[in-house]
């Protein structure tokens, strides 16, 4: 990267594991797994029954009082988004409006947003009376619903579902006037929208970047979803914590979640000067495309990944023996497992015995836009606590997979890791995150 | 900025639009030139009970003309498909080789990028409004999950719906370009891909890549899509006359009209546009983007964001406020869009404004939510390679709180060499780019 140096001053996440960064990384480093049965609905239905569902918060203990009154219009993803973002704030040490109106020591119009978020899909109930008023000898009648079943929508209806009302809502809470992005490209949307904020900073556009991802995947369209292309495993649904297995021989598929995950980017000039605690660098950000076909699978070869991982290398003038951890997409579908294990292999070269490689999906499911995010987090605590957790549920490797993961946690010194990330539809990323040094 | 050496430099070498005017850039902007209208009765859906009726629709698009392995793309949603056509033709246009293993066009492929303002596309609402049905207990006020999923199930499809997500083009262009540098897709409502053009912009100058695939593709035109609209009371009413509905800056605006499309651009380093020796048709000067952060339902009184990323772009682009010869309005026709606008370009160009001609071709191409930005910018292009300014139409009875010089039912000659252009979406979402006549 040119420029400024972009480093990490805050973190705030919230997933199955508990609606802190702390709960995250003692669940993490417990080896605790946050996937459960499903009890947001009932999915008897389902050939996937569990999740990583985010254990009960009331979102109004989020919101400054005079912004209780638009909870209305928050789906689950923006409530998640701002329950992260406040944490991560709050850590940083940065004072917004939000935080505290009085003491406010931030500049609004140098500090901007860059989230990633899903196809959010709505509220089905909330919906079922708009079209159970449409119906027509038991069928669904277009025409009763443009006369009648429409006037049951609420009138805000649709601004809860655009992606870019979760950096809105935080936006507006905080007072953030910055440069705003929303980055959708599904499960690798958190990597993307914390690189592009490092980079948006590095250019001089702004000082502070709240940056990360948010996405409510325990919701039956997103769950048929995965479960109709044959993503989400059948084999966890009586013993959840076993069920999301990456790189494991006995893998059969992913299990979905929700989360929320941000990290607070600061430019290091501006940290200094408020003498802000560094939690990591960021040094390197490498993208590149899956080209495949069938693209609900990234290509066989996993070469979109190598690529991004090789750039984001080259971007930060580290060579692959220098990596001390990765933490690789890791989702738990073969396939996908192998390609990334192939991808990882390739760069790594003689190094791929001596790199620890700690998959976190088996703990925290597939996030969706928020998982590149909770990855970044986790690689960030791991470098300041100087340790390395287990991988869980690995009992046997793949076959073809020849990665260095980690089966016992250690302690020991991380001075750069790297987080990787693919999605279906085919965007990869990587970032090269290092131990601060002044 | 006058320093930049030629890596640093930003030209747009490939331009391709499917939208409501046409399929190519050339029929586009001649129906834009004439005045013409993209809007007629909805046909996507059944839409004649709706509020509104109308739309500005893509007709008669098949996206396989343009392409040799349509085979490859085989259940592309309606946005994508248009995606692929503005691609395949952004990349003739630039050189750029297409659906080929080896190509010989001087663009490396990890050089080569993609940043879409892309949409999602609609669900299977057959199955969808079929599956609450048959789920939903009226009297209980609940919903039994089983017989839900036994419909969902039976009926939907899972290429079909792995289609709906917005980062779905992406997939497409990258199989028919083999790009390999950064992929990304931001969905930022109505600014998606004016943010995309200037985020790619950004990745050229950082040395990320030496050609980018940028602009935008989205189609809202279905029953959730029309519905939301509608609730929000954003849409045109005027069911009986739909070919005049479309009013930016007029006194009986009564809101914009739902379109569909997609628009891309190809942008290049200079030294990349050089070194393959192919035309260059404007140059990208600057961008900026900013967030209102005040309130969800409507823009900041005083248009604070907007001015921001006018601001930013402006001084990004390293000129001044009275070099801007053009401004290529969001203009969507709503009642508070128009008069903020107005509001945020007086509170930039002060006394200048009234001087700078401001239109908007929202009153004939419709809205093309995330596509919008992009469709305009090409626009933006043809005004200054033809020194014409296209005009606002069915500006017949103007509004008097808005006094600026809209360009009203006639496209006029001027001198066009350097152009805003600015998007705002729902939530205070601000993306602005200028453009320059490259020299």
């Amino acid at each position: 990267m040119d420029s400024a140096r972009v480093v990490v001053t805050g973190l705030g996440a919230v997933s199955c594991l508990g609606l802190t960064v702390d709960d995250m990384w003692a669940g993490l480093t417990a080896g605790r797994s946050g996937i459960g049965r499903i009890t947001a609905f009932d999915p008897v239905g389902f050939s996937c029954k569990v999740a990583g569902q985010v254990p009960d918060y009331k979102i109004q203990k989020y919101l400054p009082k005079t912004y209780r009154k638009a909870a209305k219009l928050m789906c689950r993803d923006i409530e998640l988004a701002i329950i992260a973002a406040n944490e991560a704030l709050v850590n940083s040490g940065l004072v917004t409006k939000g935080i505290d109106p009085d003491n406010i020591n931030i500049d609004p119009t140098r500090v901007g947003i860059n989230l990633g978020a899903g196809l959010i899909s709505c509220d089905l109930i909330e919906l079922a009376p708009a079209v159970a008023a449409s119906a027509t000898d038991g069928k669904f009648d277009i025409r009763k619903w443009g006369k009648e079943g429409l006037e049951h929508v609420t009138p805000l209806w649709l601004l809860k579902y655009l992606p870019n009302m979760l950096p809105c809502h935080v936006g507006i809470i905080h007072d953030l006037q910055g440069p705003s992005n929303t980055i959708t490209c599904a499960e690798t949307s958190g990597h993307i929208a914390i690189g592009e904020a490092a980079q948006t900073i590095a250019r001089g556009d702004s000082d502070v970047a709240v940056a990360g991802g948010a996405e409510a995947k325990v919701n039956p369209m997103v769950i048929m979803r995965q479960c109709l292309l044959g993503r989400a495993t059948s084999e966890g649904n009586d013993d959840p914590e076993s069920a999301c297995r990456p790189f494991d021989a006995h893998a059969k598929g992913s299990v979905f979640g929700e989360a929320g995950g941000v990290a607070i980017l600061e430019n290091l000039e501006n940290a200094a000067g408020r003498d802000a605690e560094v939690l990591a660098e960021i040094v390197g950000i490498g993208q590149s495309s899956s080209i495949n076909p069938e693209y609900e699978h990234i290509e066989p070869d996993g070469r979109g990944i190598a690529i991004a991982i090789e750039k984001a290398l080259q971007d930060a003038d580290v060579s692959p023996a220098e990596l001390d951890l990765i933490i690789p997409h890791g989702t738990g579908i073969p396939a996908d497992d192998l390609a990334e294990a192939k991808a990882i292999q390739t760069v790594l070269g003689d190094s791929v015995s001596k790199v620890a490689v700690w998959p976190t999906k088996s703990m925290l499911s597939t996030t969706g836009a928020a998982c590149g995010a909770l990855d970044v987090i986790a690689a960030v605590r791991a470098i300041s606590e100087g340790t390395i957790p287990a991988a869980k549920n690995l009992e046997k490797k793949a076959d073809g997979c020849e990665l260095n993961i980690v089966r016992q946690p250690a302690r020991m010194d991380v001075k750069y890791a790297l987080c990787c990330g693919y999605t279906y539809g085919g965007q990869t990323a990587a970032l090269v995150l290092k131990k601060f040094v002044a | 900025m006058a320093d930049r050496d030629e890596d640093k430099r930003v030209v747009i070498t490939g331009m391709g639009i499917v939208c409501p005017l046409g399929h190519d850039v050339e029929t586009v902007w001649q129906a834009i030139l004439a005045g013409q209208s993209g809007m007629a009765k909805t046909t996507v859906f059944d839409a004649s009970t709706f509020p509104t009726t109308f739309g500005a629709e893509v007709k008669n698009y098949d996206f396989t003309e343009y392409v040799n392995r349509p085979e490859r793309h085989r259940g592309s949603s309606r946005g994508a498909g248009f995606a692929i056509g503005a691609a395949a033709q952004a990349c003739k246009q630039a050189g750029i080789e297409i659906e080929t293993a080896g190509p010989t066009d001087g663009v490396a492929r990890e050089r080569l990028g993609m940043y879409l303002g892309a949409g999602e596309s609609s669900v299977n609402n057959d199955v969808f409004f079929a599956a609450i049905l048959a789920g939903w207990d009226t009297d209980k006020n609940e919903m039994d999950w089983d017989k839900w999923a036994k419909v969902a199930f039976g009926g939907m499809d899972p290429g079909y719906e792995l289609e709906q997500e917005a980062n779905a083009p992406l997939a497409h262009i990258a199989m028919l370009t083999g790009a390999r540098g950064p992929a990304r897709n931001c969905l930022t409502a109505c600014a998606a891909s004016t943010q995309a053009v200037g985020e790619a912009a950004t990745l050229i100058r950082a040395g990320d890549a030496d050609v980018m695939i940028a602009g935008g593709a989205h189609s809202m035109i279905h029953p959730l899509g029309v519905t939301g609209f509608n609730r929000l009371t954003a849409l045109s009413t005027r069911n009986d006359t739909p070919e005049t509905a479309s009013r930016p800056f007029s006194a009986s605006r009564d809101g914009f009209i739902l379109g569909e499309g997609a628009a891309i651009l190809i942008l290049e380093s200079l030294g990349s546009a050089r070194r393959r020796g192919v035309e260059i048709l404007a140059e990208v000067m600057g961008y900026g983007s900013s967030a209102d952060a005040f309130r969800v339902t409507d823009m900041h009184e005083e248009g604070r964001g907007a001015i921001a990323a006018m601001t930013a772009a402006i001084s990004d682009a390293g000129i001044t406020y009275g070099d801007i010869d053009y401004i290529n309005a969001h203009g969507t026709g709503t009642s508070e869009n128009d008069y903020i606008e107005t509001k945020a370009i007086k509170g930039v160009f002060k006394e200048k404004a009234k001087g700078i001609p401001v239109s908007s071709v929202k009153s004939m191409l419709g809205h093309l939510i995330g596509a919008a930005g992009a469709a305009e910018l090409i626009t933006c292009v043809l005004a200054i390679r033809d020194n014409i300014v296209p005009p606002t139409m069915n500006l017949d009875d103007p509004d008097p709180e808005l006094d600026l010089d809209y360009v009203a039912n006639a496209p006029k000659k001027t001198p066009v060499n350097i152009v805003m252009n600015e998007s705002f979406g729902f939530g205070g979402q601000n993306d602005v780019v200028i453009i320059k006549r490259f020299s």
